[in-house]
């Protein structure tokens, strides 16, 4: 597999929550607005790049056994710095995001990709896969974030593209189960 | 009464699946049958009270107390995965009845989101321990609920014709969704 297959199956192919179902929690949680939606997702992104280099590096020196714990680690830590980073410098989406920035940390996505590449592939391979991943992740929750943003409040990254009120119902927590239900099934049916 | 409050708003009012998205995984991924959804559900609650408890003491008497409260992540993650491990050991020793019952599901507890954003909401709302004992007690029975009526709507749906695009997850979503809009009712019952 070169290197631009290993960083385009993220997005369409395997995208982690669209086609594998992995990270719903921050994916239903965060995506009020499509502004909210890209920020959870960029912070994701940042940690799994980071998190897959630091992982392919170690790799071979941690013994089997402890890998799990030893993995959970490296990813807590990278999940620190962006906790305290977005605290210091974006603090208004860091107040919307709130509990799940911390909670990074039991993303599925994160352990998975650790797990299932990070740990077999060289640091160049995992930065790819990382990155690849993240844009997957990233444009799904961009996507989510602006249909209910759309439906919910008529209005697109903040911008009001019309007057009143929109389905209220799609910026709660309906709206968000309901938008990823659509979604899953439509990126079912364009992978057929 | 104020402790029944605490305990009624956390099961109903903010669901913690339904509307705290919190453990949204094992809400779709172990709600297949109605008797392992209630398996899991015990699993998560005996975990989560004992874990709030631990990360609650260790968090005001020693992270808050030597100012090292940005290690907060990190420990807890640790001393969650090892609680977990520890009480799946106790568990095997003494009551191999219960180990039979939860056993299973004692591993996938540590990425349950749900154990992490209760330690971590605790210590956000500034809750004092027997509060957050009884908020923990009460977001694992609100987790349970969910899942047992989402496994109870889910053992039925094999039987009805559903597109075919919707199969498997998005229409669990949207069962979830529904019931999401359901228990919207509940909102502004405890102010």
């Amino acid at each position: 597999m070169n290197n631009w297959q290993n960083f385009t199956k993220g997005i369409l192919k395997e995208n982690p929550i669209l086609v594998l179902v992995l990270g719903t929690c921050p994916t239903l949680a965060t995506t009020s607005s499509a502004i909210n939606g890209m920020s959870m997702g960029l912070a994701t992104m940042f940690v799994l790049v980071l998190s897959n280099i630091a992982i392919s590096l170690v790799a071979k020196i941690i013994p089997d056994k402890v890998r799990i714990p030893c993995y959970i680690v490296v990813i807590a830590a990278f999940v620190t710095i962006v906790d305290l980073l977005m605290q210091a410098y974006v603090p208004a989406i860091y107040a919307t995001l709130g509990i799940f920035i911390p909670l990074i940390v039991v993303n599925c996505i994160l352990l998975g990709r650790a797990e299932s590449f990070a740990s077999k592939n060289g640091a160049l391979a995992s930065a790819i896969d990382g990155l690849g991943m993240g844009v997957g992740y990233t444009l799904a929750l961009t996507v989510l974030g602006a249909i209910r943003e759309i439906l919910g409040s008529l209005s697109v990254f903040g911008w009001k593209f019309a007057q009143g009120d929109g389905i209220l119902l799609f910026v709660l927590a309906p709206g968000a189960f309901f938008g990823l239900a659509f979604l899953i099934a439509l990126v079912k049916k364009i992978n057929k | 009464m104020q402790y029944i409050l605490i305990i009624i708003a956390a099961i109903f009012v903010n669901n913690i699946v339904l509307t705290q998205f919190l453990g949204i995984c094992p809400f779709l991924g172990v709600s297949n049958k109605v008797k392992t959804s209630m398996g899991m559900g015990a699993a998560v609650v005996f975990v989560m009270v004992l874990s709030t408890t631990v990360t609650w003491l260790i968090y005001t008497y020693i992270l808050a107390k030597f100012n090292i409260e940005f290690m907060q992540t990190v420990t807890y993650i640790l001393v969650i995965a090892g609680l977990v491990q520890m009480i799946e050991l106790i568990l095997k020793k003494i009551s191999p009845s219960l180990y039979q019952a939860l056993g299973v599901f004692l591993p996938l507890i540590t990425t349950n989101c749900t154990i992490l954003g209760v330690a971590l909401l605790v210590i956000q709302k500034n809750y004092n321990l027997i509060t957050s004992v009884l908020f923990a007690i009460g977001m694992s029975v609100g987790f349970t609920l969910a899942l047992v009526i989402l496994a109870g709507i889910r053992e039925h749906i094999d039987k009805l014709s559903i597109p075919k695009g919707m199969k498997g997850i998005p229409i669990v979503l949207i069962i979830a969704g529904i019931l999401a809009m359901a228990f919207m009712g509940f909102s502004g019952m405890i102010k």
